[in-house]
């Protein structure tokens, strides 16, 4: 009788399971903590003794020691200013991010789908993109009335040729055979571009987004350390980094960009799972 | 006329006629010739396999008679009427899976009536399941298709072309790429349907056993540019089995194409650059 019980028990706990559960049963979870803690202690003990296990090597013990810096990370998350600039940077990558989704996936499939379009917008296209994002803030603080603006278009340049070339890219390597079933089928021109090609390019859409959020997260610090914070600008992680080192706080250095390298990974995620919940049937079994 | 019900649409035998069709693709000065002066005839109700050497212009048969292609001359008749584009009474089983990659197994084989909107949706529903039971699909309906074997998808893209009732079925290579087995078994299951509704089927394959094995009229290509150079009749009864592929008289059939396409292959071999060419370029260098 017990055991009828248990049985039961047993077979409708996984159901049953909350998110936490999983993730605190999840190896892989597990294996990551595991890695990022020994990596702390390999700093820590080559910052304490200036040498790795009797071994120096001449970096070794410039940077000071995690305990130190999460003392001072400690002190840093009670200024608001740091949320602040959690929260500027977070908005300027966004801003520029999502103006590059909003122009560049309509403009990469034009270029796909329309001959005359790509024949007149790709060459200039193709001279604009490889010049530097970084290149752009000269001319960037010209055009725009505010250093906010500023900032924003070159965010928006790092995405945009990313998305417009991985969009075209996706759009234009549509198997033909997915067209022309569509076609016997009765498609119109609206049915295949709404129908085949529009999810055809999905992959490649998130593609471009998680290469371009990258991009983008580079650029907008980038760009803080360039534009200096100013009245308007405020902060931001990247001027962050910058008026610690100005300052000569290396352990502030370090918690900046350690915040970067946190503020990257939660969008990327935020971008892949985006993906996996539009895509569902990239999830396979 | 009336509006065709689908029990009619089903049913109704489409002849085609292929009459005088050349073409050719590729710029001026390296145009490749495909098809010249090809004359076929595909009967209705018939089951007409299309077998040639490989790279001999089947697949450019098939979009012609589809009409994802135009010819450069001559004209293609269905029932009478010129194709001049894709239509829904003619479906293609393409060679590689055409299946769309994001839509469920159910999806994919209600794409068509769905986007014209010419089905009562509930009947639709019906229909659609009636059909993906038939094709042993029921328990995957709501799969991707990469979730399905390959046979599988065979299967949902004949279950997506009969849900059109087309009145022609163009199989391109469609069982290609399948391992032996699960292709004789889906040589049966399609041989099934095809017994069952006698649609009228262009089937173009690379495999003569397979030709012989299904078809009412074995059509054999030459070599590029392709005209018929043999039909042969193919006399097995129906219903059949694969027992019949070992009698004396499926052997000549087989033993007659077989002779036909292996001179055809032989050309093919000289002509792109065989034994000859290389023989040619040994002797200019030695001298």
């Amino acid at each position: 009788m017990s055991e009828a019980v248990q049985s039961v028990d047993a077979t409708s706990r996984p159901l049953r399971r909350s998110v936490f559960q999983q993730i605190i049963s999840n190896k892989t979870v597990w294996r990551g903590v595991i890695a990022i803690i020994a990596f702390a202690m390999l700093w820590e003990i080559g910052a304490q003794f200036k040498a790795w296990f009797g071994i120096e090597i001449w970096w070794v013990g410039k940077v000071p020691p995690p305990s130190e810096v999460f003392t001072t990370w400690y002190s840093v998350v009670q200024r608001p200013g740091y949320w602040e600039s959690w929260y500027l940077s977070f908005f300027r990558v966004f801003l520029g991010f999502i103006i590059a989704q909003i122009i560049g996936i309509p403009f990469g499939l034009a270029l796909a789908v329309n001959r005359y379009f790509r024949e007149i917008f790709f060459p200039p296209f193709e001279i604009l993109r490889p010049i530097p994002p970084l290149a752009w803030v000269p001319a960037s603080i010209i055009f725009w009335p505010t250093t906010e603006l500023s900032i924003a278009f070159v965010t928006f340049l790092g995405a945009f040729f990313t998305i417009v070339i991985n969009v075209l890219g996706g759009a234009r390597a549509i198997d033909i055979q997915y067209l022309r079933a569509a076609q016997s089928m009765g498609a119109s021109q609206w049915d295949l571009f709404r129908r085949i090609i529009l999810p055809g390019t999905l992959p490649s859409i998130f593609t471009g987004a998680a290469v371009g959020m990258g991009i983008t997260w580079e650029v907008v610090l980038a760009a803080e350390m360039i534009s200096g914070g100013g009245q308007q600008a405020g902060g931001g992680l990247g001027f962050f980094i910058w008026s610690s080192y100005m300052g000569g706080a290396m352990e502030q250095v370090i918690v900046g960009m350690i915040s970067i390298g946190i503020a990257g990974y939660l969008s990327s995620s935020l971008i892949r799972y985006l993906g996996t919940v539009s895509m569902p049937w990239r999830r396979l079994f | 006329m009336d509006k065709p019900t689908s029990v009619t649409r089903d049913s109704a035998p489409a002849s085609v006629h292929i009459n005088r069709v050349s073409k050719a693709y590729g710029e001026e000065w390296e145009r490749q010739q495909v098809l010249e002066d090809l004359n076929l005839e595909i009967s209705p109700g018939q089951l007409t396999a299309i077998v040639g050497p490989s790279g001999c212009g089947k697949s450019t048969i098939v979009n012609l008679v589809a009409g994802f292609e135009k010819p450069d001359s001559g004209t293609i008749t269905m029932n009478g009427e010129a194709i001049t584009g894709p239509g829904i009474d003619r479906m293609v089983v393409f060679q590689e899976t055409a299946l769309l990659p994001w839509l469920t197994t159910y999806r994919n084989v209600v794409f068509g009536p769905k986007l014209r909107g010419d089905m009562d949706p509930r009947e639709l529903e019906a229909e659609a399941n009636r059909i993906i039971d038939t094709v042993g699909l029921s328990e995957f309906k709501d799969k991707y298709p990469l979730q399905l074997s390959g046979g599988m998808q065979r299967r949902a893209e004949l279950a997506r072309a009969m849900i059109n009732h087309p009145l022609l079925m163009i199989m391109d290579e469609p069982f290609r790429g399948l391992d032996a087995m699960t292709r004789e078994l889906m040589q049966e299951f399609y041989l099934h349907l095809f017994e069952e509704s006698r649609r009228t089927n262009m089937f173009v394959t690379s495999e003569i056993e397979e030709a012989i094995f299904l078809a009412d009229q074995v059509v054999v290509l030459s070599n590029r540019p392709a005209t018929v150079r043999e039909i042969i009749e193919i006399k097995l009864e129906r219903p059949r089995n694969f027992e019949m592929l070992s009698t004396s008289e499926a052997y000549d059939y087989k033993r007659q194409a077989m002779e036909i396409l292996h001179e055809e292959a032989l050309k093919s071999f000289k002509r792109t650059g065989g034994q000859d060419d290389f023989l040619d370029a040994y002797a200019k260098r030695a001298e």
